[in-house]
C-alpha cells in the first residue's frame, strides 16, 4: 500500500518510493538519508502536532509534516 | 602540514580537535555548534601539525553557507590530509560524506568515533574491513576518552607521505562511464580534483556551472544520453541514492549489530517522557523555572513556607528561609568584595580624587559586576548541561510549530538559544540558516534573548524587588527572560510580514542521541565563560568605569576639582537634559532619574556596565557597593534610588513599574559594541544595520512604554493608562505598515502610497 510519510502513525514502517519535493528540500532529504529504497519507521508527532520524528539509516530525523507530504513511502507490514 | 578535521554535525569533532590540539573549544550536542574554521597545533608528531576545524556539514552541497565554506577550504587550500571524523554509532549517514570527500585528491584518514559506544550497545565494526571496502587508511578513536589518537595521527602522517588519487564509489554505478568523459574534460582544462569537479557539475551543481561554463554545456551535452530510471533526469538525486546504495550494499561486511535486545534504547525511553504529547511543553517550562529557581530564588523549595517568622536571620543562607544555592555562592561572594572593598577603603581614608575613582570607580563598579560571577556561572552550568545532553535540539523539536507560525524555524531558535549566554556567538550561529530573510530576520532577534551581562542586571533588581510585595526573585528574573521571548515572537510576526519578507524555511534536522553530560565539556565551558567574564571585568568594563566615574565626579570645569552633587558632573548635566526622553517610560522622573538614563546610555558599551554604573553611584551616595540585604526596600541604596523615581506622584507604585520598564528598556534596546560589531559582520551592509538598530530602539521604547503604563494602571486613574497603551499600539501598528509602505515605494514595488488601504487593512480596487 502506498502512502505520504505524513500520514503514517507511530510505530508504522515504509519503504521510500520516491521524493517529490524540489529544490533545496529534495536535495536536503537525499543528503539526510531519505532516498529512495530507505526504510523509515516513524516514531512520533510533536506535541503542538508538527513536526514529525522518523527514524531513518539509524538515526533520528525530525521534519515538518510539510515537507514529508513529498516523501512517497510504500508500507511494510 | 595541514590536517582538516572534516565530519557531520554532532559526530565528536569539536571534541576530537579539543583532544588534537589541547584547546578548548565550546562543544555541545547539538548539530552546528563550529561555525567558522578554527585551527589548532597538534604538538606530539615529529613534524607539528596544523589542524583546521570546518564545521559540520551532511554533505557537499551548494545550498548551505557552512558547506560552502567547508568546500571552498578544502578546494582553495588543498590540506595535506582530511581527518574525515565519523559516528560510528551512525555509520550509514556518517559515510555519506565520506564517499564525497574521497572524490578529491586529498589523502582521507577517517577517524571510526565513539567506538566505545559501539563496543557498549555490543556492535562490531571490523576496522581493517571497513578500511579495504573504502580504500583509506580507518583509526577507531574515542575523542571524548582521549584513546586512539596518536594511531590516528600516525596513520594520517602515512597517509600524507603515501599521496593519494581521487576514486568515487560511483564507479560500479550506472554514471561510471559519464563521470570519466567529464573527468577527462577538467583534465584537459588541468584542474585540479577533477573527479570531484565532474561529479558535481553531474548533480548540476550551480556553483560548478558558474565556474566552468564551457565545460558545463560540453557535459550536458554527455548527460543527455543517460538514463536515470525513476529519477528522470534529476542527477542530484540519482547521484545521493547511488552513494547511499553502495553504502548499505558494501556496509554490512564490515558492521555487525547486535540483535536487539528489547524495541526501546534509554535514550527512546526518555526521548519518550521529554517530548510527550501533552507532558512535552510543561515540562520544557517547569525544568526552565527549576533552573531559574535553583539560582536565584530566596525562598529555596519555598521552605519558607514551613518555617515560622523571626527564627533566623542570617546573611548568606537567609531569613526564615533558605536561599538557593545560587543565591548563597551570590551572597558569599558579595561579602567577599564588600569586606575586601572596606580594607581597601580604609587604606585611603582622605577624600582626594584617587580614593574616589579606586574606592567609588573601580571597586564600587567592577565589584558590583564581580559579584555576579556565581550566579553566571550556576546559571551556565544549567544550560551547559541541558546543551549537552541533546535536550535543546529536542526543545527545537517541541517549539518548532509555534516557532514557525511567526516566521520562525526550529533551527533559527539554535543560534537565538545561544544568545541566553552571548548575542555575540549566537549572531555569527545564524550562518546555520541557509536562507537569507530568515537569517536577517533572526539578527534582528537576538538581543532580545537576555544574555550573561543583561543576568547582573536583573539579579541586582530582583534582589531590591524581593522587598517589594514580596515580589519573588527569580519571577522578576525569569519575568525578563519571558519578556524577551515574547517580544522576539512578536516582532518576527511583524517583520516577516512588513520589511523582511519571506517563506518560512524547511526543517530537516538530525536529533541527537541523549548522552549524559561530560563533566569535561561542561568545566571546559563554564571556564570559557568564567576568563571571558573576567578579562571583561578587567579590560573593557574596567576602563569604562574609570570613564564614567570621571564623567559622574568631575563637571565641564574639570579644574575645580571633584564635583559635591554628582546631578553636577559632566554626565550628569548631559543625562538631565536627555531625561525627558524618558518620561513616558517612567524613569528619567525624580532626582535620581538622570542616573537609570547614565546607565542605560553608558550600557550601550557594554551591558555589564549598567549595573557597574549603578555601583558607581551607590558607592557615591556613602554606600560600598550594590547591598541587597536589609528588610526594607529603603534599606539598600539602590532602592532608595528606586524610591525617589516615584517621588511625590506615587512612590514605590510608580517606580516599581518604572523599573520594570527600565529593564525592558536594557533587555530590548542596542545590544552592547561586541554584538552590534558581529551584526554589521554579518549583515555585510550598512544599511541593514541602520535598520536593525532603529527597530531596536523603536521596538524597547514602545514595549517599555506599555509595561510602565499597564503597571501602573492599578493604582493612577487606569484609563490614562489604558488609552496610552491602545494609542501605542495602533501607533506602532500603522507605523510599521507605513514603514513597510513607504520601503516598496522606494524599491519601486508599488508607485504610491494608498493611505486609505494602509489604514483599513484591505486592499482597494
Amino acid at each position: 500500500m502506498d502512502k505520504k510519510l505524513n500520514d503514517f502513525i507511530p510505530e508504522e514502517k515504509g519503504r521510500v518510493k520516491s521524493i517529490t519535493a524540489e529544490g533545496k528540500i529534495r536535495r536536503r532529504l537525499f543528503d539526510m538519508g531519505v532516498t529512495p529504497g530507505a526504510e523509515i519507521v516513524m516514531r512520533k508527532t510533536a506535541p503542538l502536532g508538527d513536526p514529525i520524528e522518523v527514524t531513518v539509516r539509524g538515526y533520528e530525523l525530525s521534519l515538518r509534516k510539510s515537507e514529508a507530504e513529498t516523501v512517497l513511502m510504500e508500507v511494510v507490514k | 602540514m595541514k590536517f582538516a578535521l572534516a565530519g557531520n554535525p554532532n559526530s565528536g569533532k569539536t571534541t576530537l580537535f579539543n583532544a588534537l590540539t589541547g584547546s578548548t573549544a565550546h562543544v555541545g550536542n547539538w548539530p552546528g555548534v563550529t561555525i567558522d574554521k578554527k585551527s589548532g597545533i597538534y604538538r606530539k608528531s615529529a613534524e607539528k601539525a596544523e589542524i583546521i576545524d570546518l564545521p559540520g556539514i551532511y554533505s557537499l552541497s551548494p545550498y548551505s553557507p557552512e558547506e560552502i565554506v567547508s568546500r571552498n577550504f578544502l578546494l582553495g587550500e588543498s590540506p595535506d590530509c582530511i581527518i574525515n571524523i565519523v559516528d560510528a554509532t551512525n555509520l550509514e549517514r556518517n559515510l555519506y560524506l565520506t564517499t564525497q570527500l574521497m572524490e578529491l585528491d586529498i589523502p582521507i584518514v577517517v577517524a571510526l568515533n565513539m567506538i566505545d559506544v559501539v563496543e557498549k550497545n555490543k556492535d562490531t565494526i571490523d576496522a581493517d574491513g571497513l578500511s579495504k571496502i573504502l580504500g583509506v587508511p580507518v583509526a577507531t578513536i574515542s575523542a571524548l576518552k582521549g584513546t586512539g589518537i596518536k594511531e590516528l595521527m600516525d596513520k594520517g602522517i602515512e597517509a600524507v607521505k603515501r599521496g593519494r588519487q581521487a576514486e568515487t564509489v560511483l564507479k560500479k554505478s550506472g554514471a561510471a562511464v559519464l563521470i570519466s568523459k567529464i573527468a577527462a574534460l577538467y583534465g584537459e582544462n588541468k584542474t585540479k580534483h577533477p573527479l570531484f569537479h565532474a561529479v558535481k557539475l553531474i548533480e548540476d551543481d550551480e556553483i560548478e556551472k558558474e565556474n566552468f561554463p564551457e565545460i558545463a554545456i560540453k557535459a550536458a551535452a554527455l548527460k543527455a544520453g543517460t538514463d536515470t530510471g525513476i529519477f528522470e533526469g534529476d542527477f542530484e538525486g540519482y547521484i545521493a541514492d547511488a552513494r547511499y546504495k553502495y553504502i548499505s550494499a558494501e556496509l554490512p561486511a564490515a558492521f555487525k549489530k547486535a540483535p536487539k535486545q528489547g524495541s526501546l534504547t534509554k535514550s527512546d525511553k526518555i526521548d519518550k517522557v521529554l517530548t510527550h504529547k501533552v507532558w512535552g511543553i510543561p515540562i520544557f517550562l517547569v525544568i526552565m523555572l527549576a533552573v531559574f529557581h535553583i539560582t536565584f530564588s530566596e525562598n529555596f523549595l519555598f521552605l519558607g513556607l514551613f518555617i515560622p517568622e523571626g527564627t533566623f536571620d542570617h546573611a548568606i543562607f537567609g531569613t526564615d528561609a533558605i536561599n538557593s544555592p545560587g543565591v548563597i555562592i551570590f551572597n558569599l561572594m558579595d561579602w567577599a568584595t564588600v569586606s575586601l572593598g572596606e580594607v581597601i577603603a580604609s587604606l585611603f581614608p582622605d577624600p582626594t580624587w584617587y580614593a574616589s575613582l579606586i574606592n567609588d570607580g573601580l571597586l564600587g563598579g567592577l565589584f558590583a559586576v564581580l559579584s555576579f560571577v556565581p550566579q553566571i556561572l550556576v546559571l551556565f552550568l544549567f544550560l551547559s548541561i541541558l546543551e549537552d545532553s541533546g535536550y535543546m535540539a529536542r526543545v527545537a523539536f517541541i517549539m518548532d510549530r509555534a516557532f514557525r507560525r511567526f516566521g520562525l524555524s526550529g533551527k533559527a531558535f539554535m543560534p537565538l538559544v545561544m544568545c541566553f549566554g552571548c548575542g555575540v556567538p549566537g549572531i555569527m550561529a545564524t550562518r546555520t540558516l541557509e536562507n537569507e530573510q530568515e537569517r536577517k530576520r533572526t539578527i534582528f532577534l537576538a538581543p532580545f534573548f537576555s544574555c550573561g551581562a543583561k543576568l547582573p542586571i536583573w539579579a541586582a533588581f530582583a534582589g531590591v524587588f524581593a522587598h517589594y510585595r514580596g515580589l519573588n526573585a527569580e519571577f522578576t528574573v525569569f519575568s525578563m527572560y519571558i519578556l524577551g521571548i515574547a517580544v522576539a515572537v512578536i516582532s518576527s510576526f511583524i517583520l516577516k510580514r512588513t520589511i523582511i519578507k519571506g517563506e518560512t524555511p524547511p526543517f530537516i534536522m538530525e536529533l541527537p542521541t541523549y548522552h549524559l553530560p561530560q563533566v569535561k565539556n561542561t568545566v571546559i565551558h563554564l571556564w570559557e565563560k568564567l576568563k571571558h567574564y573576567v578579562i571583561r571585568a578587567g579590560t573593557i568594563i574596567a576602563g569604562a568605569v574609570v570613564v564614567i566615574w570621571f564623567l559622574t565626579s568631575f563637571s565641564f570645569n574639570i579644574g575645580a576639582g571633584l564635583v559635591e552633587d554628582s546631578g553636577d558632573s559632566i554626565l550628569g548635566v548631559i543625562s538631565n537634559g536627555l531625561k525627558w526622553i524618558f518620561y513616558p517610560l517612567g524613569f528619567g522622573m525624580g532626582e535620581n532619574g538622570w542616573k537609570f538614563v547614565v546607565a542605560t546610555i553608558t550600557g550601550l558599551l557594554a551591558k555589564e556596565v549598567v549595573v557597574a554604573t549603578m555601583g558607581i553611584f551607590a558607592g557615591m551616595d556613602g554606600d560600598e557597593a550594590l547591598e541587597t540585604e536589609g528588610s526594607e526596600l529603603g534599606d539598600t541604596p539602590l532602592g532608595l534610588m528606586i524610591i525617589s523615581i516615584g517621588g511625590v506622584l506615587g512612590g514605590l507604585d510608580i517606580a516599581v513599574p518604572a523599573m520594570f520598564a527600565f529593564m525592558a528598556f536594557n533587555l530590548l534596546s542596542v545590544p552592547c559594541m561586541a554584538a552590534v560589531a558581529a551584526a554589521k559582520a554579518e549583515f555585510k551592509n550598512n544599511k541593514w544595520l541602520w535598520k536593525a538598530i532603529a527597530f531596536w530602539i523603536i521596538t524597547a521604547y514602545a514595549v517599555a512604554c506599555v509595561i510602565f503604563w499597564l503597571g501602573v494602571l492599578y493604582t493612577l486613574a487606569w484609563w490614562v493608562g489604558l488609552l496610552a497603551t491602545v494609542g501605542l499600539a495602533v501607533l506602532v501598528v500603522y507605523g510599521v505598515r507605513f514603514a513597510g509602505a513607504l520601503i516598496d515605494k522606494k524599491n519601486g514595488k508599488t508607485d504610491k502610497i494608498n493611505i486609505k488601504e494602509l489604514f483599513l487593512f484591505k486592499k482597494i480596487k
